[in-house]
Order: structure tokens, then C-alpha cells, then sequence
């Protein structure tokens, strides 16, 4: 690999493996020696049946979870080996997530999520933070609900808040873990939109889990895991453009 | 706001809005606690205080006197041998403190002294009419006494004044001869006799000495008690009561006399007071425990209830220390909360004993008052415990997997 192509390159994985139990009779492989590539600016979806190792896969490279060997180097920096303190500082700074079940926090209203990390950051929040992600709620179109809790949004609505928020700090990467799963279809369709938008408009990579065919043809790319192995790995042929 | 402990602080005071039932529920049991324990403090200080004025209101705080006689051996028993005797105790004279007049100045310059009274007394009766009654007879300088026992704020009839001839007596053996103030009484010791007009009513605050007690000039009561030029006791009195028994031990080292604390002399009321304390405190620190505990099982319930929460901040980037300092936080800020309504609750329960409880007499049965300092000293301890508490639950939350709490 010659420079160019070490410096494109966002997440490199090589020979990861998961072990949950180690040493235990109920031990069990999760990941088998994985190797996986994501440049920079690119849109992968990771895609598998139950228990194919996608979220196991999805942590490690969120940095929420440590490999039981092998290699990750995130930037080009070698992930393997830091510390808590220093592992929670590449999450604040290199990743955003998006989960599942949107995951705000529900005594903040949308823009204080948004603002959040700005706030655990720098233990305040500045007037260009704060029309930072006024734009970004404005970008997901949540012009409106600004001040409202999560619970008093729906589902879409949350799952955007919850994108402006993991955009909020600009990182090089965000990690999508089923990010429509609990969405009806057109909700799903807009936030899927919405995130193909930010990508295209901020440079931003996306890692998705989905279960979803339909969204996972959207993406630049396909990996699909089967069994902690990676069966497929190919760009998808459909345009991401709904 | 200020970056400082912004973020942590922040999400510690949306975290207790959030569950503000629960947070109510324990600012409400740290206010009580508090308040029990502010309560307790000032009701027990203002018992202790009231019941030390009642006592040494009408006593020195040391009393110096002459050596009690003894009989001392004809000889001294051989080596290895012991002789059997029986030895009859010796009945002790009134005696005169040596030297009393050179003492009184050399006392009376020492930091800690706050004023000196050379007494003499001695038993008597006092005549009128038909009436007879045993008397304590004390002779004292006016002003000097007065420094030790504040004998003038004590007149309740009359006007304290000790000229030769003049006596202040108790005010019920006023009612038992039958005097008051201005009226003639006859002071008889021994074969000696003497007429005196009574210029003050006094009361002493314990009874007994309000039927005894019978105080004339240091001279005149010399001569009543064939005493010339003596003085049987100097009473003291110093500036912090609690201070009494070391210097007593200090000026045993330093005189030759019998030295007396007030603590000596009311070993049983200083073992009552002791005693009062330390069930004082025994009290304090179990409720300090409750409030403790009360404040640990809110948050480590906080903790179950927001471990999604714990995971996302965690997740985003918030480090175990931010985790950690924003429980402990929840606990300080419970503790001061609780401690500021305690305090205000503790004032107004105050209020009501002052208000309404009343002896006999329709007068409050003391006088009691929270101190700041005691408030201030309340206040820090239960934040200081809210903090401790929350040491716990917040080691706790700190320590989550993120991953695994994100997943619940």
C-alpha cells in the first residue's frame, strides 16, 4: 500500500477476531480473523443475518467494545492496545453514532442533544456551536422542533435528531447501527435520505447496519457478513438517489 | 455558564428534574435529618448552657482553700515492719487561706482568670422575732464577688449594697424570718451577735441556697466568725468554664493549697452533661447514617434507571470521570438542597419550643437558638455525606460498558 492510498484510507482492519467467554465452556468466536478496508468518504452498508457478528463488528470499530486480537487502525492510528481514557477520546472526536432506538437523551430537548457533545467537550456551549447545530437540526428539517423533548417527537423525527447529533462535531466517520430498523417506511426513506445527504454535502463516511435490502442497495458499498466471516464484499449496483 | 463542571453539572441537575419525584422524596428525608440533627444540637446546647448558668450562677468556678487539717504519725514504721493503728480524723476549724492578700493579685493577673473573691463563711442563725434560722454566712467585697457570680444581676428586691452593718440575703429566708428589704436582722454566731439591715432580696436559682444564704461584708463576717484578717476561700472565676479543671490542675502544681474545680464539686452533673453528649452525637451520627443510606439507595436506583443514558454520554465520548462527577454532583447537590430546607425547618421547630412550650412560671423552659456556626457546620457535614453517599452508585455508573448499557 503506497502513501495515497494509506492516507485515504479511514478504518483498516486486519485479522480481528472476538472471543466472548474466553476460557469458559460456553467460549464463543464471533469474528474469525476479519479483514475490512473503508476509505475515506465512502457509504457502506454492512448487512447479515442475526448473529453474523454485524453490531460485535460495528462496536470494535466504534470503539465500544476491544477486539480479542488482531489489528485496527483508525486514521492510520493503531487502535489495539490504548487505553479507556484515550479510546473514549477517539470516540468523541472521530466517530458519531446513530443506534437503533435513537438513543436521546430524553431530558434534553433536540437542539440540547445536538449540543451535547460541544458541551462535554468544552463544558459550555458557544454561539457558533450553538448556530452549528441549529443548522444541522435545520439540515434534517426539524427547523420546528428545536425545543421539543424526544418524547414529544416521533420516531423519524428522533432518529434525525439523533444524525444532526452525531454530525455535530464534523468526524471523519458515523457508525449506524439499523438506523431505520425501528421506523416505518417512509420515515425510514426520509432519515435514510437525510443521511445520504450529509455525506454527500459534508465529505462524511457512513458504516450502516442494516437489515433493510431495499436501503442497503442505496449505499456506495455492500459487506456482508455471514457466520463472524466476510462472505461478500462488492459495490452495490443500484443509484443511491430515491 | 462557567465551563468548569458545566457539562457535569448540567446533566447532574436534568438527570434530578427528570426524576423529581424521587429527588423530592430525598431532598425531603436529607431536610429532616438535618433538622433533627440542628434541633437536636441547639435544644441540647441551650439545656447544657441553661443548666451550667443555674449551677455555677452562685458558685466559683475554682475555690482555693487551706490545706484540711490532718494527723500525721508520731513515727514512721521501721522497714518491714507494719504497725496496726486507728487513727481518729481530725474535725476542721475554719482556717484562713495564708498569704490570701498577696494571692489575690498574683490570681487575678493570670490570662485566664477572669476575676478573684476572697470569702469567708461559716455557719450562723438568723434572729427576728421569734423566728431562728440556720444560716450559711458568706462575707465577701461587693464588687470582687459580684465578678465571680454576678450578684447583682441576680437582686430581685432592694439594692445590692454591703456597708458595714448591711447584708443581701435569699429570698426565701426573707419569707421564712419575715424581712424585706430595708428591715433589721439579727446575725448570732456562736457567742457572737450582730444587727444588720437588709439591703437586697436575692435569688440564687436553687433554693436551698435562697433559705440559707446570708452575705455581709468581708469584715463584718471575719469578726462573726472569729476570723480577723482571714479569708477561708478565694473564688474564682474564669473566662471559658470548660478551661476550670486543667488550670485547677496547673495551680495544684503551682500553690499549696486545696484547689477545687466546679467540675470536682459537681462530679455528677459533669458526668449528666457528658453523658448528654455523647448520646447527642450517637443521635447525630445514625441519622447522619440514614441520610446517607437514604441518599446511596436514590442514586443507585438513579444509576439502574439511567444506564441507557450513562451509555449514550459514554458512547458520544464522556469520559468515566465526567460519569463519576456527575453522580457525585447529584449527591451534593441533594445533600445542600436538603441541608438549606433542614436548617429553615430546624428554625421554625425552634420557634414553635420557644413559642409554645412554657414551665409553670409562663416563661420559656430555656432559651435556645441555632447557632450559624452550628447551621453552617450541619449544612457541610450532610453535603459532605451527599457527596459521600453518591461515592458508590457513581464508581458505579462510571464503570459501565457502554456498549452493554447502550443495548438495554
Amino acid at each position: 500500500m503506497n502513501q495515497a492510498e494509506g492516507d485515504r484510507a479511514l478504518i483498516e482492519i486486519s485479522e480481528v477476531r472476538k472471543t466472548y467467554n474466553a476460557g469458559l465452556p460456553n467460549e464463543a468466536e464471533i469474528l474469525h480473523g476479519l479483514a475490512l478496508r473503508v476509505d475515506r468518504g465512502e457509504f457502506v452498508a454492512l448487512i447479515g443475518p442475526s448473529g453474523s457478528g454485524k453490531s460485535t463488528l460495528l462496536n470494535i470499530i466504534g470503539l465500544l467494545e476491544r477486539m480479542t486480537s488482531g489489528s485496527y487502525r483508525l486514521q492510520g492510528e493503531e487502535m489495539n492496545g490504548l487505553d479507556d481514557a484515550e479510546l473514549t477520546l477517539r470516540r468523541r472526536t472521530s466517530l458519531g453514532f446513530v443506534f437503533q432506538f435513537h438513543h436521546l437523551l430524553p431530558a434534553f430537548t433536540a437542539l440540547e442533544n445536538v449540543t451535547m457533545p460541544a458541551l462535554m467537550s468544552e463544558g459550555r456551549v458557544s454561539d457558533k456551536q450553538l448556530a452549528h447545530a441549529r443548522e444541522l437540526l435545520a439540515a434534517v428539517g426539524l427547523t420546528n422542533a428545536m425545543d421539543k423533548r424526544p418524547s414529544e417527537l416521533s420516531g423519524g423525527m428522533q432518529q434525525r435528531v439523533a444524525i444532526a447529533r452525531a454530525l455535530v462535531q464534523q468526524p471523519p466517520l458515523v457508525l449506524a447501527d439499523e438506523p431505520t430498523g425501528n421506523l416505518d417506511t417512509a420515515s425510514s426513506d426520509e432519515v435514510f435520505a437525510q443521511m445520504r445527504r450529509m455525506h454527500a454535502e459534508r465529505g462524511i463516511s457512513f458504516v450502516v447496519v442494516t437489515h433493510d435490502p431495499r436501503l442497503a442497495a442505496r449505499c456506495d458499498r455492500l459487506v456482508e457478513l455471514i457466520d463472524g466471516r466476510i462472505a461478500r464484499d462488492e459495490p452495490t449496483r443500484l443509484s443511491p438517489a430515491l | 455558564m462557567s465551563s468548569w463542571l458545566g457539562f457535569e453539572l448540567r446533566v447532574a441537575l436534568r438527570f434530578l428534574r427528570e426524576g423529581r419525584m424521587q429527588t423530592l422524596l430525598i431532598i425531603v428525608g436529607v431536610a429532616a435529618g438535618v433538622a433533627v440533627i440542628a434541633y437536636i444540637s441547639a435544644l441540647i446546647s441551650g439545656l447544657q448552657s441553661s443548666t451550667l448558668t443555674k449551677t455555677l450562677g452562685a458558685q466559683a468556678h475554682i475555690t482555693m482553700r487551706s490545706p484540711d487539717d490532718v494527723v500525721t504519725p508520731a513515727a514512721l514504721d521501721d522497714p518491714g515492719t507494719t504497725t496496726l493503728t486507728e487513727t481518729q480524723p481530725r474535725a476542721q476549724r475554719l482556717r484562713s487561706v495564708a498569704n490570701w492578700q498577696a494571692l489575690v493579685p498574683l490570681l487575678e493577673n493570670m490570662p485566664a482568670i477572669a476575676g478573684v473573691s476572697p470569702t469567708v463563711s461559716g455557719a450562723g442563725l438568723a434572729l427576728r422575732g421569734e423566728a431562728t434560722q440556720a444560716i450559711a454566712l458568706t462575707g465577701v467585697e461587693l464588687d470582687r464577688y459580684d465578678r465571680v457570680v454576678g450578684l447583682r444581676s441576680k437582686v430581685i428586691s432592694g439594692t445590692a449594697r454591703l456597708s458595714p452593718g448591711e447584708a443581701i440575703i435569699g429570698h426565701e429566708l426573707a419569707v421564712d424570718l419575715g424581712v424585706r428589704a430595708g428591715d433589721r436582722m439579727t446575725i448570732q454566731t456562736g457567742t457572737v451577735s450582730d444587727s444588720v439591715r437588709v439591703t437586697a432580696l436575692v435569688d440564687l436559682g436553687v433554693r436551698e441556697l435562697n433559705r440559707r444564704t446570708v452575705i455581709v461584708p468581708l469584715r463584718s463576717a471575719q469578726n462573726l466568725l472569729g476570723l480577723p484578717g482571714g479569708a477561708t476561700s478565694l473564688d474564682i472565676t474564669v473566662r471559658d468554664v470548660w478551661t476550670a479543671q486543667s488550670l485547677t490542675l496547673d495551680m495544684r502544681r503551682q500553690f499549696p493549697y486545696k484547689i477545687e474545680s466546679w467540675q470536682e464539686s459537681n462530679a455528677q452533673l459533669v458526668s449528666a452533661l457528658n453523658a448528654q453528649s455523647v448520646s447527642t452525637a450517637l443521635i447525630r451520627g445514625v441519622v447522619l447514617v440514614v441520610v446517607v443510606l437514604g441518599i446511596a439507595s436514590v442514586l443507585v436506583v438513579s444509576v439502574v434507571q439511567k444506564r441507557r443514558e450513562i451509555g449514550i454520554l459514554r458512547a458520544m465520548g464522556t469520559t468515566r470521570g465526567q460519569i463519576l462527577r456527575i453522580f457525585l454532583l447529584q449527591g451534593a447537590v441533594v445533600g445542600a438542597l436538603g441541608s438549606l430546607l433542614g436548617i429553615l425547618l430546624a428554625v421554625a421547630m425552634i420557634w414553635l419550643f420557644t413559642t409554645f412550650v412554657r414551665g409553670s412560671d409562663g416563661l420559656p423552659l430555656f432559651n435556645i437558638g441555632l447557632q450559624l456556626a452550628t447551621a453552617l457546620q450541619v449544612a457541610s457535614i450532610a453535603t459532605i455525606c451527599g457527596v459521600l453517599a453518591a461515592i458508590a452508585p457513581a464508581r458505579r455508573a462510571a464503570a459501565m460498558d457502554p456498549a452493554q448499557a447502550i443495548r438495554i
